[in-house]
């Protein structure tokens, strides 16, 4: 339970910290920052990519990486399921929170909605770095309609 | 009496690769490379299975020669290791064999997991692998 409090407190200080020192507070700097968090979540993603499925038999398709990321990953991250995962079968997912934990103690609606996407860049790049350490090339964003309810849409990139 | 690990990154390139002191380097990266056939056949044939064959433990990979016994395993990341012992081990059982590839797998995620680790370098942790991979093959000798 601590765990999932410290990890809570921890990004909220990330997101703090990256936004109060910006050399370039116009959308340039802001844009940088996303970028950073994103690429920490990227690389915390990746170990757990390999740390989680250890026990695990192998994946046998996509589907079963995507429904990985949506039970183990985010029970392991968050302590709750994703609780809807749409495919188009041609490549897209979109996995759906409708109480993502790391903006429910924001505000339930429209309010600070303009301040979400920044409390979303380090989850995107968790999952992005999950897929890629699972042989995966993604593309994820996020995005917000109503807190806490958040789509992160995976785009699986062809090589 | 000798034994071999190497670690392999998806793209096949290793990792990590340690041969016990008397044994002939070279000619291990040679079996090695050459297990990585087997592998890729053995992971592709796993993708088509109807069967559920999707465990990580590869067992045997091609007949022995030479005196020497090669295993591989492959984990969800594809990433895979191969161990070659002396075939004159005969006491070394299939279980045991396992035992030491989810030693070797737990202490590869643990590399993942060290944060001034780059994923995708070799692997230069002294205490955390290099000792375990020693210790491991010691009792195999």
């Amino acid at each position: 339970m601590a765990d999932a409090a410290l990890f809570e407190f921890l990004h909220t200080e990330m997101v703090a910290e990256l936004w109060a020192h910006h050399s370039d507070p116009g959308p340039g700097g802001q844009k940088m920052s996303l970028c950073v968090l994103e690429g920490m979540g990227f690389r915390v993603g990746q170990a757990l990519g390999e740390r989680l499925p250890q026990e695990t038999l192998a994946f046998r398709e996509e589907l079963d990486i995507l429904k990985f990321l949506c039970k183990d990953l985010w029970v392991a991250v968050f302590q709750k399921q994703m609780d809807s995962l749409r495919t188009n079968h041609q490549g897209t997912y979109v996995l759906q929170d409708n109480s993502f934990p790391l903006l429910i103690r924001m505000a339930s609606g429209l309010q600070y909605l303009e301040e979400a996407p920044k409390f979303l860049a380090f989850t995107c790049g968790l999952l992005r770095g999950a897929l890629s350490t699972l042989g995966i090339k993604s593309l994820v964003t996020a995005s917000v309609a109503s807190l806490p309810t958040c789509k992160f849409q995976v785009v699986i990139q062809k090589t | 009496s000798r034994a071999s690990s190497a670690v392999l990154a998806r793209d096949n390139y290793p990792l990590y690769i340690r041969s016990s002191p008397t044994e002939n380097e070279l000619k291990f990266h040679y079996m090695v490379h050459t297990s990585l056939d087997v592998v890729d056949e053995k992971i592709s044939a796993m993708g088509k299975a109807l069967v559920d064959q999707r465990e990580l433990y590869l067992g045997l990979l091609y007949p022995t020669e030479d005196h020497k016994i090669k295993y591989g395993y492959v984990t969800n990341s594809k990433v895979k290791f191969v161990m070659v012992v002396d075939s004159s081990n005969t006491a070394l059982r299939d279980n045991e064999i396992r035992s030491m590839f989810r030693k070797l797998h737990s202490s590869y995620t643990d590399v993942m997991c060290n944060p001034f680790y780059n994923p995708g370098d070799r692997i230069q942790s002294r205490r955390a692998f290099d000792s375990m991979v020693t210790s491991m093959m010691v009792q195999v000798c």
